[in-house]
């Protein structure tokens, strides 16, 4: 390890103020603190004793992500594999991955564990790797013509984004969102920390109202060829290629299942279609607890999801609706269906551009469960709403914090004149 | 009743008149750099609209339409005198505003100062005039028509404030030296449109 040290250093001076090369310092930084701890302390008179820096809080969402990723891998490819196996007609994508599938002699047989790995692999990580090219371009030319530094928030970006895209999308779609995202979501205003709307779902929104036909409806989330398939017949329930979501739209299909109950669990563990790494209600569990156990993530940003979430099911189950089904929903599917987990988890707990007071953030999350699951309902145009609440709650997060702060002097004010 | 509630619904949210038809821009950014300046506008806002729009409504539907003038007399049933509208409408808001003007200089005179120019400016927004043309357009009676514009006085408030507040919390961005200012306010005025899209679709 003392030779890489000492090559690092040695090439720091290339780097460093004078050096030929000064201006891609950034670069040469963004390898060294990869690698090390940055040795950079607090200068002047404020010192802050905590081990938690930028790149471990960054570090640890990365880690807390790993179950849903590992979940994207298998799941994308299971559900492949699984509608190919039942579904009568249907065929493998005519893609380079179904080559390479055959190439390697890998059945599409969804009890195949290698071949669900592999398969889902190679959908996911293309998209993975492009975010990853697109972002890290924008980033890097962005720090040297600025002079900021390469940091880990566009890790969690990168890692991010993928997991909430279908396995589908055209690639050219994902770099177009994700230079939109990292650009007009986070560089224009300075880089990580800077910025009001979060960099994902910035970069979905952008793919959702701008491709619509890609990124909603019952075709992009199992990475098969439908087209041939035999209607008539009884396409098994997981394989007509419809999410929880679509389908609870239109008819009474939740109705029917119990919570707690198979089709339930089923949803729970994630082996339903949907987004790539959202599907998994278990996997952005296990985030959770890293996150909250870890202080790194809000607690209080998710329990104002779950009230807003449980508040807004409950009263629309007692309005209800004659005409539209999913007013019958109750909370406990609403919360293992579509993105709520991952949404409620990994986006709204964003610390950049969640609310920064504390009782602030209770209310950004009752506002996140409100709006999500009222647009669920009420809004016919977008099934999914978790992600386009975020987006709305980011406008009004400062506000919250204006109005928050303003009470706390207030109440201290009063506090002092009696 | 049900009917009124989502005529302020729509104003407020899913037709907003900043972030979905970009009217009143003019002091929607100009006046949007402290949440308490924007707070005062924006009430400013929701009384001179929420006055005008039921004003606009009389006067439309009572001297301008065609044929309304024929409660003054029979023959003047076939007269049509809506060519006028832009005129009394503007003349409504403009009378309207002076009234507010003094008003507010009598009683908040801190933030009569804050306001400055917009005030009177209040008298040519666009959110404003726009409100009266599309209660023409949609053909609201004076009890929908008042409620529209209170609606969409408040929609303008919530989204001025919104700005307000994000704009205050970018003191601590680091913009680009050549979009600071009014190129950063436009790019983070479509990033909020993009957050009011997801009401976009609702039916009411």
């Amino acid at each position: 390890m003392k030779v890489l040290r000492k090559i690092l250093d040695e090439q720091a001076k290339l780097f460093e103020k004078g050096g030929p090369l000064e201006k891609l310092y950034p670069l040469w930084e963004a390898n060294d603190t990869i690698l090390y701890t940055p040795g950079t302390v607090t200068k002047g008179t404020t010192h802050v004793r905590d081990a938690l820096d930028l790149k471990r809080m960054m570090i640890t969402v990365v880690v807390a992500l790993i179950p849903c990723v590992l979940m994207a891998l298998y799941n994308t490819g299971y559900q492949a594999n699984l509608a190919i196996e039942q579904g009568q007609g249907v065929k493998a994508l005519l893609t380079w991955q179904t080559q390479v599938m055959e190439l390697l002699g890998l059945p599409f047989k969804s009890w195949h564990p290698i071949s669900n790995l592999v398969h889902g692999g190679l959908y996911f990580l293309p998209v993975f790797i492009t975010v990853f090219a697109v972002g890290g371009l924008i980033e890097v030319v962005f720090a040297i013509l600025r002079g900021h530094e390469i940091n880990e928030g566009f890790l969690v970006s990168g890692f991010l984004l993928p997991l909430t895209l279908p396995p589908t999308i055209p690639l050219w779609q994902v770099a177009l969102g994700t230079g939109f995202g990292i650009l007009f979501g986070k560089e224009v205003f300075g880089g990580t920390g800077k910025n009001f709307l979060n960099p994902a779902l910035t970069a979905r929104a952008f793919l959702f109202f701008a491709y619509p036909a890609q990124i909603s409806g019952d075709k992009p989330w199992i990475a098969a060829d439908f087209s041939f398939a035999d209607v008539t017949s009884t396409l098994p329930d997981a394989v007509s290629g419809a999410t929880w979501l679509g389908k609870s739209a239109t008819s009474h299909a939740l109705g029917e299942h119990a919570i707690f109950g198979p089709e339930w669990i089923k949803a729970f563990y994630g082996f339903v279609p949907g987004s790539m790494g959202e599907t998994s209600a278990l996997a952005c569990l296990m985030g959770a607890v890293i996150l909250v156990a870890t202080q790194v993530g809000s607690w209080r940003t998710m329990l104002g999801v779950i009230i807003g979430t449980v508040g807004t099911a409950s009263l629309l189950n007692l309005v209800g609706s004659e005409t539209n089904p999913m007013f019958a929903v109750p909370f406990g599917w609403h919360m293992v269906i579509g993105s709520w987990a991952f949404a409620t988890v990994f986006m709204a707990t964003d610390p950049v551009s969640s609310a920064f007071t504390e009782s602030g953030k209770l209310l950004y999350g009752i506002g996140i469960g409100f709006m999500g699951i009222l647009i669920r309902v009420v809004n016919p145009a977008y099934p999914e709403g978790m992600m386009l609440a975020i987006l709305f709650m980011n406008v009004f997060a400062p506000l919250i914090d204006h109005y928050v702060v303003e009470a706390n002097i207030k109440r201290r004010l009063a506090r002092h004149a009696a | 009743m049900q009917e009124l509630l989502s005529i302020a619904i729509k104003a407020i949210f899913i037709e907003n008149m900043a972030l979905a038809f970009f009217l009143g821009m003019c002091s929607f950014l100009a006046v949007s750099k402290k949440v308490d300046t924007a707070m005062g506008l924006g009430a400013a806002v929701v009384f001179v609209v929420g006055i005008c729009t039921p004003l606009s409504q009389l006067i439309y539907a009572n001297l301008l339409k065609e044929g309304a003038l024929a409660w003054v007399d029979p023959s003047l049933s076939t007269v049509d005198l809506s060519f006028l509208r832009f005129l009394c409408f503007i003349g409504t808001i403009a009378a309207t505003v002076q009234i507010v003007e003094m008003a507010i200089d009598k009683f908040a005179p801190a933030l009569y100062a804050a306001l400055g120019v917009f005030l009177p400016l209040i008298a040519v927004n666009c959110a404003i005039l726009g409100s009266s043309l599309f209660m023409v357009e949609r053909d609201y009676t004076l009890a929908e028509s008042a409620v529209f514009g209170v609606g969409s006085g408040i929609g303008f408030m919530l989204a001025i404030v919104a700005l307000a507040a994000i704009r205050e919390k970018m003191r601590y961005s680091d913009v680009p030296p050549p979009l600071r200012g009014l190129g950063i306010t436009f790019i983070v005025t479509g990033l909020m449109a993009i957050g009011f899209m997801s009401f976009g679709g609702i039916q009411l």
